[in-house]
């Protein structure tokens, strides 16, 4: 269980962005952080694994404050796939190494390798491991970036916008891959994303932000045309079809 | 039936990733060979010529000649370590530089680095009027012109996030600006001391006694040490700075103190052989070319790439127009300008 309690934090010169943020994450759950352009959604996914430093509040998982920990061991806990893709050349097997760099003392051992492995195997990467990072697809990097954040083991899985730059298909896909894991494993899975659609469609909780604050947080009841009117300030509706929600925004006149 | 070519088509998997690790383990084991062959060609490079076995065995003092065990262990060996320790050391301290600033045009002597640990040195010359060969004073001075010029080129990346090029730029700017002051520092130095001045910021392997040695070798093991223990903390890098901390990095401490050794190193390689430019920034490039990011490879890549270098130089310069032996700073820019050249524009085409 992830308990968020009243966290706050600004940026230097800059008023709050984050005020008094207060939530609880239960295990298995695919929680999608939602809210305009600027709210703070990223802010507050980095306050959680030492990225940024809040200026106040508790980050505890499984009853520990993440925030008073030596990073290396958060990193043990908690992995973060952001939203930027690195371009290096460096085969896929060894990026998805790096997962296991928070364990590691002088090397590897047979048991880094084998974990790696099973990274691999699970996110379908297993074919690429020889080719080099930059020679990869978008939607294949982020696969991989998802294997070697698997390969931290972690009891959380971070998403920055992992699926800003992928094209349709690889949107479902990496998201399904989330999904599966984070309710296979009992894993704790927080996503920030933009498309409302695709956060319908995959997460199992949603959390409104609107100026710093919580504005609502719950399952997709909270997700209705009053709350999209005061959070994105947009006409919209939300509908059903065939089993799923999907939400249809009124073209402005 | 469905396994059989399930099976081979994994076989091809592995084959491709084990092919990258044969092609980077057996690069560096070329390398390796091809510093040796350069450190035996340069043992033999000279106005005594002897057989090769002879030279070996004068290594240990075990040469029938007197001649040679004198020539071998107190003009040609030490300048061979020399050149390998500087070598590898700025090699070393580029890939560093290179991995820390993310900066692929990052190397001592194209941030300035280099240059104000020559500006340092020069002031301890002229200024303090400490002799050429105060072990300490003068490699002491060398260190705050760097760690000067460091701290500006780390203040631009931090607080006023200048881009990639944006920082050689200023390094440009603060190169000329030290070389500036050296050359003020020159002017008002009297002829004793602008002879050895220049002299010095020719750049020289055969100056260096084995008493210089040690300190030199010190400082270059330690950086080495230090980088192959933090291998992956510079593959986690690559993958940008929130993602390093996320892997359990320290980057801000990481970042300063790769600076500081990097500054430590080449401002020791600077008072002990003078201004040596492009081999920091042209080895690693050489190297990565074959291996790729992993540091794993590049790091010892990255040393052996610059011994190599820096010992084939000094080869060129002694045997080109010998027994006239030239200055091996003003060689290693003739040479490695051109190639720094070809990366550019090699680099740039790919993107």
């Amino acid at each position: 269980m992830m308990e968020i309690k009243n966290l706050s934090y600004h940026y230097k010169g800059s008023p709050e962005v984050l005020k008094d943020v207060s939530f609880v994450i239960e295990p298995g759950k695919f929680l999608a952080i939602l809210g305009n352009n600027g709210v703070g959604k990223s802010t507050l996914l980095k306050c959680f694994n030492h990225i940024l430093k809040p200026d106040s509040g508790e980050v505890l998982l499984d009853g520990e404050n993440l925030l008073q920990m030596p990073t290396r061991e958060v990193a043990k806990q908690v992995a973060f796939v952001s939203q930027s893709v690195p371009d290096t050349q460096m085969t896929v097997h060894d990026v998805v190494m790096l997962g296991r760099r928070p364990y590691m003392n002088w090397g590897f051992t047979e048991e880094d390798h084998h974990i790696v492995h099973d990274a691999m195997h699970r996110l379908d990467v297993e074919d690429m491991r020889g080719r080099f990072l930059n020679e990869l697809s978008g939607g294949e990097k982020q696969k991989v970036m998802l294997a070697r954040a698997l390969a931290q083991q972690p009891k959380a899985l971070l998403l920055d916008e992992p699926t800003s730059a992928l094209d349709i298909q690889n949107q479902h896909q990496v998201l399904k891959m989330v999904r599966d894991i984070c309710h296979k494993d009992s894993m704790i899975a927080v996503v920030v994303i933009h498309d409302l659609n695709l956060a319908l469609q995959f997460c199992d909780q949603f959390l409104l932000l609107k100026d710093g604050q919580v504005y609502r947080y719950g399952d997709h009841t909270v997700l209705d045309t009053t709350a999209l009117k005061e959070v994105y300030g947009v006409d919209a509706k939300v509908v059903e079809i065939e089993d799923r929600r999907m939400v249809l925004v009124k073209e402005e006149v | 039936m469905h396994s059989v070519p399930l099976k081979s088509e994994n076989n091809g998997i592995d084959a491709l990733y084990r092919k990258n690790r044969v092609k980077s383990i057996s690069f560096l084991a070329i390398l390796s060979g091809v510093l040796l062959l350069t450190i035996l060609l340069s043992l033999r490079a000279g106005s005594y010529e002897t057989p090769i076995a002879e030279l070996i065995k004068g290594i240990f003092g075990q040469s029938s000649d007197k001649k040679i065990n004198l020539i071998v262990q107190n003009n040609r060996l030490p300048r061979i370590i020399t050149a390998i320790l500087a070598g590898g050391g700025l090699g070393l301290a580029g890939c560093i530089l290179q991995a820390v600033l993310r900066n692929p045009l990052a190397s001592a002597s194209t941030l300035g680095v280099s240059q104000g640990a020559t500006f340092g040195a020069a002031f301890a010359i002229v200024v303090l009027g400490l002799g050429v060969t105060d072990r300490f004073g003068i490699p002491l001075c060398a260190f705050f012109g760097s760690i000067a010029v460091a701290l500006v080129i780390l203040g631009l990346s931090k607080f006023r996030r200048v881009s990639p090029e944006g920082i050689v730029l200023a390094g440009v700017a603060i190169s000329s600006m030290f070389t500036g002051a050296t050359t003020l520092i020159q002017y008002f130095a009297d002829e004793v001391e602008l002879a050895t001045l220049v002299f010095w910021t020719f750049g020289d392997l055969g100056s260096t006694g084995w008493e210089d040695l040690g300190g030199m070798a010190v400082i270059v093991a330690l950086l080495c040490l230090y980088c192959i223990i933090h291998r992956w903390d510079y593959n986690a890098l690559l993958s940008g700075e929130e993602t390093a901390i996320s892997l359990g990095i320290n980057v801000k401490r990481l970042i300063l103190v790769n600076m500081v050794l990097c500054c430590l190193c080449s401002s020791v390689i600077v008072s002990n052989v003078g201004l040596i430019s492009f081999i920091g920034l042209v080895a690693p490039h050489i190297v990565r070319m074959v291996v790729g990011n992993n540091h794993v490879y590049l790091i010892p890549g990255s040393i052996l790439g610059g011994a190599t270098l820096l010992l084939l130089s000094d080869l060129f310069a002694r045997t080109v127009i010998s027994p006239v032996i030239l200055p091996i700073g003003a060689i290693t820019s003739f040479l490695g300008g051109p190639l720094f050249l070809y990366l550019l524009f090699k680099g740039g085409k790919r993107q």
